[in-house]
């Protein structure tokens, strides 16, 4: 650490000598996977992942303003195996962070934190995405 | 900031093994883990057996025997062994709680017990708490009023008014939330994590203290206050029942209703 906490990372041992002092474990020690960090940490994965999604919708778009050949190309790697794979991993993520964020505006709008409530919109949330993401997909290919 | 290893003098190893007595029938194993200022060594894990049929109900009953009857050195704090001192509060299982009020039962496979998270280590299970306690300092946890109370008389309240306490003053201080909260393990330098938080809450809705002004102005702060991302760790891991989230959520709306 390298804030103020560090002062307290030093100790006194049974002479009196100085110390350092061993930080207890956290990652390494919580149990992280349920509902209530869990949600949060797929909700900033999520995140991350759909500012890399933007730059693929970005390139899509560049592609189709530059012309036919150049187009049809990324259409060939988008409409991949791999590249749709990618694409419904997008779709599910966009869902499941658009239904947590409107999770989080519920608690900021002071609603939605006791603990029965909050678990049972995390799970409606995880599912919603599944099922949400699944549908875009069929509908997708349906269209297409 | 972030740092999701370990220091190099934290790692922890593999410690000895305590084997249960023969003819043992219930018996459950617990890594605890140990570190010990005087050998210069990283902290390790030491495994306790235990016979279930010769030992009390909860996980505290379990350490407690083992420093009685099988390792002295254990370093840990305990007192009212009732879930109202906030001594005993570890990280038992993967989850902070009181280890007077976790049954062993709860734990399925071998129970670990691990010093509160990321907090400088005393001796075993012994952090040391100064942070959140000059933390708890600075938000003046006391009331503050200009007003003469009454001469020779309380100040009163309604009994709503006092009902809007409820479920804040029961905070005993364990500290189990905020060591549960990934920001105050990045942040809680600055971040006043959800005991200390709940604890400024309690005093601006208390309908007797006069400075809510000035206690959300204390708050107003990108780190203080807004290094909480409802997480909810906290109120998931209270052993009391309360809920920190909710008594930021509520501070974090003042703040938006004053600004109008």
């Amino acid at each position: 650490m390298k804030d103020v906490r560090e002062a307290l990372m030093v100790g006194r041992n049974s002479e009196g000598k100085l110390v350092r002092r061993p930080l207890s474990p956290h990652l390494q020690a919580y149990n992280m996977v349920r509902i209530s960090s869990g949600t949060s940490i797929m909700h900033r994965i999520t995140g991350v992942a759909l500012s890399a999604g933007a730059l693929f919708l970005t390139v899509w778009l560049a592609a189709a303003a530059a012309g036919d050949s150049v187009l049809s190309v990324v259409q060939a790697v988008y409409g991949s195996v791999i590249g749709l794979l990618v694409l419904a991993g997008f779709t599910w993520a966009l869902w499941y962070h658009f239904l947590n964020g409107l999770r989080h505006l519920a608690w900021d709008a002071g609603k939605g934190f006791e603990l029965p409530d909050m678990h049972r919109s995390g799970k409606l949330v995880i599912a919603g995405s599944f099922i949400l993401a699944a549908v875009t997909v069929v509908a997708a290919y349906l269209v297409w | 900031m972030a740092e999701f290893k370990l220091p190099a003098n934290s790692t922890i190893g593999e410690g000895k093994t305590y084997k249960a007595p023969a003819g043992a029938k219930r018996v459950k194993a617990f890594k605890v883990y140990r570190w010990n200022p005087d050998d210069g060594k990283n902290p390790v894990m030491d495994t306790y057996e235990i016979d279930l049929d010769k030992c009390g109900p909860m996980v505290l009953d379990a350490i407690v025997k083992i420093k009685n009857e099988i390792d002295s050195t254990l370093t840990f704090r305990r007192s009212c062994r009732e879930g109202i001192c906030g001594s005993c509060a570890m990280n038992i299982d993967g989850a902070n709680t009181l280890a007077c009020l976790k049954p062993i039962d709860d734990v399925k496979g071998d129970v670990s017990i691990h010093p509160l998270p990321h907090m400088p280590v005393v001796k075993d299970l012994v952090p040391d708490l100064s942070q959140p306690y000059a933390q708890y300092r600075s938000i003046e946890p006391w009331l503050q009023a200009e007003t003469a109370p009454p001469p020779d008389a309380e100040r009163l309240q309604s009994k709503e008014e006092r009902a809007e306490l409820d479920g804040l003053w029961e905070c005993i201080l364990c500290f189990c939330c905020s060591t549960s909260c990934p920001s105050y393990w990045w942040n809680g330098d600055r971040y006043l994590g959800p005991a200390v938080l709940m604890a400024a809450y309690r005093w601006i809705a208390d309908s007797r203290d006069e400075a809510t002004g000035k206690r959300l102005d204390a708050l107003e702060d990108p780190f203080k206050l807004y290094r909480c991302h409802t997480i909810m760790n906290c109120t998931q891991t209270c052993p009391k029942g309360l809920n920190p989230a909710k008594a930021i959520g509520k501070v974090k709306q003042m703040m938006l209703e004053r600004q109008g």
